[in-house]
């Protein structure tokens, strides 16, 4: 770590986190004026309950690209396990057993992706895509076409109703407890230090006692596990069990995850900056679908968002290299210039990738 | 970090700016709860279907001639958990009515009654949710009117006797069981003279609803007419009759759709078929929605309305109001039909 030259509180106000914050309060803002109908109470209600599949999804999203790699299969999970949830239930067991049983499938895909990933040493991005389209293809195979319905009411009332009379859903409870989970894991403790070390090195985090295998088999088994559990959420909350439930909402995920700050070369994220990602893009959506926009030009908002946060840092780091390097070394190239410092502000992405 | 900085305020400036654009560009799109304009949301299963591009056309007209605005938003894959964002966007925005055709009878149910709870009213159409959690349903075609009108076109096409053969979807599809048991009542009682000698079932899958379409010809050789209820068969009996010696002998027809059909209608392998007009539809659901929302009808039982050029309509039980016989595509007309 280099030394910083401005206090702590400019640090903590300066960084990539804070600016996803940032963009989230002034589109809020910006749609509450601007957006007719936006300025409601159903508005926080519909926003809690769409986003709180991507958000469950985006925290074990946001260890795994911390440690610079990326798990795609993660709605085909979701599709999977509603299917599995559906079926049990129609088979006529407790839904507490449907439960656990779908989440413990999830568990099991993740843990195959990790094994592949961490074990045979295959990359993620192939590996995840592979397995996006198996457990995409089970899924619709188990179930067809057709979907299981007729869930009893109080479980899917439990996934839609408001606590008392205040627009915020129940769920929002579980959802904050997820996130200071996730947050704690990541932040204060030796494993999400772990998690950090593997996306600055592998190859590092291997030789100072990191057992990279081992963690990363443990992340895709979270992954799996926790997109089940959404998986779970979905069904209930639409009453409907189908195979083509969720289907591309790892765009959306990984979409959350990167526009919160967390480097796609890991190394980098935080778990505050993850949750106004996901925020920003239910907040987007929101405001346009009541703009009555279509919904491929809200795509290309929610993509041409996701191309910026990745490019946007790359560029400012790059130019800030070359910069620095121009002062140092006129005749260095600027590629090998940065060194993997971690800065707060997003320059680390240059420089890594080893 | 100073580039950072200054990137950032221009990503937020720029994402600012977008959202404000679309707020001024389209005030009246938007609605508003509580005013006198009649808004209406169409939510067809998916966008860029050109079966629901002629309902919205319809859905267009309609509100024309009302006085009303009429959106059609919707999901890019006709999935229920997609269209639901768009049924709560219609409650938050308050609008008087939402004409929608359900991805699932349940799935969107518990969308549906929130926005009925925030004033507005809803129309399904084309396809129903359960009858609970629409104010009307507005039917495409009962299954006596899909019945009669195959055997009069069968009957017209084949001089009124002979055997005819009827192939099928998959031998336990309701709808076409219901159907098919419906014009055996009927051949029985009104057309004497025509034999039904085999149903077969092509599980609407097209090769195989192809290969059966062979097979009848084969066992059947004093076949004259073949009957098929659902859009793949018909598309696959006349795409075999039309390369065969049968063509111009044996007569198809049944349930398609004007694109589909239209080479077969073309060259002379299949004289007429039936289905729905799509923008008749759209057009007869708006003015219902229009009706509904203006406090004119109730979706009670035995309710009329006036729906402009289609004339005056009655709700039936359960809610449903039916749009009339089956609609007739032959040379003559499919031209005007894309879809």
């Amino acid at each position: 770590m280099r030394t910083h030259a401005r206090p702590w509180w400019q640090r903590a106000l300066l960084t990539r986190e804070m600016l996803t914050i940032l963009i989230l309060v002034v589109a809020w803002v910006v749609a509450s004026a601007a957006v007719q109908g936006f300025d409601g109470p159903l508005t926080i209600t519909y926003l809690v309950l769409d986003v709180a599949p991507v958000l469950l999804i985006a925290l074990p999203m946001t260890l795994i690209i911390a440690t610079g790699e990326i798990d795609l299969s993660v709605a085909s999970v979701v599709g999977l396990s509603s299917v599995t949830f559906g079926l049990l239930h129609q088979a006529g067991l407790g839904l507490w057993v449907a439960l656990l049983v779908s989440v413990l499938l999830g568990a099991v895909c993740g843990a195959v992706n990790g094994a592949l990933v961490a074990y045979a040493g295959l990359p993620s991005l192939a590996v995840t895509i592979g397995s996006l389209a198996l457990y995409r293809g089970l899924a619709v195979g188990l179930l067809g076409t057709t979907a299981v319905t007729g869930f009893p009411e109080s479980w899917t009332d439990g996934a839609t109703e408001n606590l008392g009379e205040s627009p915020y859903p129940v769920i929002t409870l579980g959802l904050l407890l997820m996130i200071a989970v996730f947050a704690v894991v990541l932040h204060a403790t030796p494993f999400g230090r772990d998690v950090l070390d593997i996306g600055r090195s592998s190859e590092a985090a291997r030789f100072s006692g990191v057992d990279v295998k081992r963690t990363l088999l443990i992340l895709f088994v979270l992954s799996g596990a926790v997109s089940a559990l959404a998986g779970v959420y979905y069904t209930l909350r639409y009453g409907s069990a189908r195979g083509d439930n969720a289907t591309g909402m790892e765009l959306q995920v990984v979409a959350a995850v990167l526009l919160g700050g967390v480097s796609i070369f890991g190394g980098r994220g935080a778990i505050h900056g993850v949750v106004a990602g996901v925020l920003l893009i239910g907040v987007l959506g929101s405001a346009l679908r009541l703009e009555g926009v279509t919904v491929n030009v809200i795509n290309i908002v929610i993509g041409s968002a996701l191309v910026v946060s990745v490019v946007a840092p790359r560029i400012a780091g790059g130019l800030r290299v070359r910069r620095r390097s121009a002062a140092i070394a006129p005749h260095e190239p600027p590629r090998f210039a940065a060194g993997a410092h971690g800065d707060p502000d997003g320059g680390s992405a240059v420089g890594q990738g080893t | 970090m100073k580039f950072t900085s200054v990137l950032a305020a221009g990503t937020a400036a720029v994402l600012a700016l977008g959202l404000t654009a679309c707020g001024s560009g389209d005030e009246g799109g938007g609605g508003g709860g509580g005013g006198d304009d009649v808004t209406i949301t169409m939510l067809p299963k998916n966008l860029g279907n050109p079966y629901f591009e002629a309902s919205t056309a319809g859905a267009e007209e309609a509100a024309e001639e009302l006085g009303a605005t009429v959106e059609e938003v919707g999901p890019d894959a006709a999935s229920p958990d997609a269209q639901v964002p768009f049924i709560n966007t219609a409650a938050q925005q308050g609008v008087s009515a939402l004409v929608v055709s359900a991805n699932d009878p349940t799935a969107i149910g518990d969308a549906l009654e929130e926005a009925r709870s925030a004033g507005t009213k809803v129309v399904t159409f084309d396809s129903d949710t359960e009858p609970q959690f629409r104010d009307l349903f507005v039917n495409q075609a009962s299954a006596e009117g899909i019945a009669d009108k195959q055997l009069e076109l069968i009957s017209d096409q084949i001089g009124g006797e002979g055997e005819i053969a009827i192939l099928s979807a998959s031998a336990n599809a309701t709808n076409q069981n219901a159907w098919i048991a419906l014009m055996e009542e009927k051949l029985a009682s009104d057309y004497p003279d025509i034999e039904l000698v085999e149903t077969a079932y092509g599980d609407d899958d097209d090769q195989t609803s192809f290969d059966k379409t062979a097979a009848l010809l084969q066992s059947h050789p004093d076949l004259k007419g073949i009957v098929s209820p659902t859009t793949v068969g018909i598309a696959a009996a006349a795409r075999y009759v039309s390369t065969s010696e049968y063509k111009g002998k044996v007569a198809v027809t049944g349930l398609g759709t004007p694109n589909q059909m239209r080479e077969y209608v073309e060259d002379g392998t299949v004289e007429a078929f039936a289905l729905w007009n799509p923008n008749d539809l759209g057009y007869l659901a708006t003015q219902a929605a229009a009706a509904l929302a203006a406090g004119d009808i109730t979706g009670e039982e035995g309710d009329t309305f006036e729906a402009g050029r289609l004339g005056e309509f009655t709700v039936g039980a359960d809610g449903e109001v039916l749009l009339g016989e089956p609609y007739v595509f032959d040379k003559s007309n499919i031209a005007d039909f894309d879809f």
